[in-house]
């Protein structure tokens, strides 16, 4: 397991997070609830239940999208 | 005071003569499809929505937005259970992006159904049939169901059928135009030729438009701006359904020929010498 922290780009934003942090982890960090933020990691879409799973790297490229009001 | 409105003999008339919207394998009974933007609040919004009677509402997918303190999920208004969820690709400008949103959208919801929009021209808001097309083709094999928002190009709406949508979307004017149904032959020359359900998306303003667009003998409409930019959105609303219900129950019912000289209503023997 990693230590100290590494940086990830969060919707277009640098961010530090720990070293081994899952994405599960970032989006406890945000406080926001996994049954309505969609993941994706570097292009590639995160099911819910590999959210626990995988495992941030430095330089990893993450959008957090959610539903809004749209037409 | 018992009204005719109130023992229910209205709808039971629709009931009588008209059937389900059959979409994608599923059955509504509203033929009113709502979107949710531009809400002054959510409150208002899902008032707005139960007064229209709407089933299947639209969403779009964004960045959650990380500098707001608490942000409040539209998922806390809109029950799944209530509402039929139908993510779009609004804001999409290429077939790969209309295709990334579709997937996002899917994995937010609950099921695999999407209003694929590729726009072409920001101004107009006008279609990209070209890349609407390619990403149409490629969520149809990905096993979505899809609801293509299209101009009222029969060529186009023929490709997008033989692409395999659910459903052909004609806009009736501009998205957020207000303006109505400046083309009704247009319209009624793809409810003719198409199998697939047609259902306009965008322009109706107000309830007689969407009266009149009803009155072509399309399938349904899609509306949101009409409804939140209204001053009272939920009388706008009830207004809505109600003129979907009548253009519907009005094309059913088949309306009389036009002619242009005048016919008495009152019989012409009997008169007094």
């Amino acid at each position: 397991m990693s230590t100290g922290s590494i940086r990830i780009e969060v919707n277009g934003q640098t961010r530090e997070v720990s070293g081994g942090s899952s994405v599960a982890d970032l989006l406890e960090q945000l406080e926001l609830d996994r049954r309505t933020v969609v993941v994706e990691l570097n292009r590639r879409i995160v099911r819910r239940d590999d959210l626990d799973g995988a495992e941030l790297e430095a330089g990893d490229r993450v959008e957090l999208v959610r539903f809004v009001g749209g037409g | 005071m018992s009204t005719v409105l109130e023992k229910g003999a209205e709808r039971d008339e629709l009931a009588r003569v008209d059937e389900p919207l059959a979409l994608g394998g599923r059955s509504f009974r509203s033929r009113l499809i709502a979107g949710t933007g531009k809400y002054r609040d959510s409150e208002t919004m899902v008032a707005a929505l139960r007064a229209a009677g709407a089933e299947i509402v639209t969403v779009a997918v964004r960045r959650v937005d990380l500098d707001a303190s608490k942000e409040e999920s539209l998922l806390h208004h809109l029950d799944p259970e209530e509402f039929f969820l139908l993510p779009n690709t609004a804001g999409c400008y290429t077939a790969e992006d209309a295709v990334r949103y579709a997937r996002l959208g899917r994995e937010a919801g609950l099921h695999d159904w999407v209003k694929l929009e590729v726009i072409g021209d920001e101004e107009t808001l006008y279609p990209d049939v070209e890349e609407m097309l390619e990403a149409a083709r490629t969520l149809v094999d990905e096993g979505f169901t899809v609801l293509a928002y299209t101009n009222d190009d029969l060529v186009t709406a023929l490709k997008l059928q033989d692409a395999g949508v659910a459903a052909v979307m004609p806009l009736a004017s501009p998205i957020g135009s207000g303006l109505g149904l400046p083309d009704p032959v247009g319209i009624r020359i793809l409810k003719r030729r198409l199998d697939v359900p047609v259902i306009v998306d965008a322009g109706v303003g107000t309830a007689s438009d969407a009266c009149l667009t009803m009155e072509q003998g399309v399938d349904g409409i899609l509306m949101n701006t009409a409804l939140a930019a209204a001053e009272d959105p939920v009388a706008m609303a009830a207004a809505m359904r109600r003129a979907v219900e009548a253009g519907r129950l009005a094309y059913l019912a088949g309306r009389m020929p036009r002619r242009e000289w005048a016919v008495p209503s009152s019989p012409s023997a009997g008169r007094l010498a």
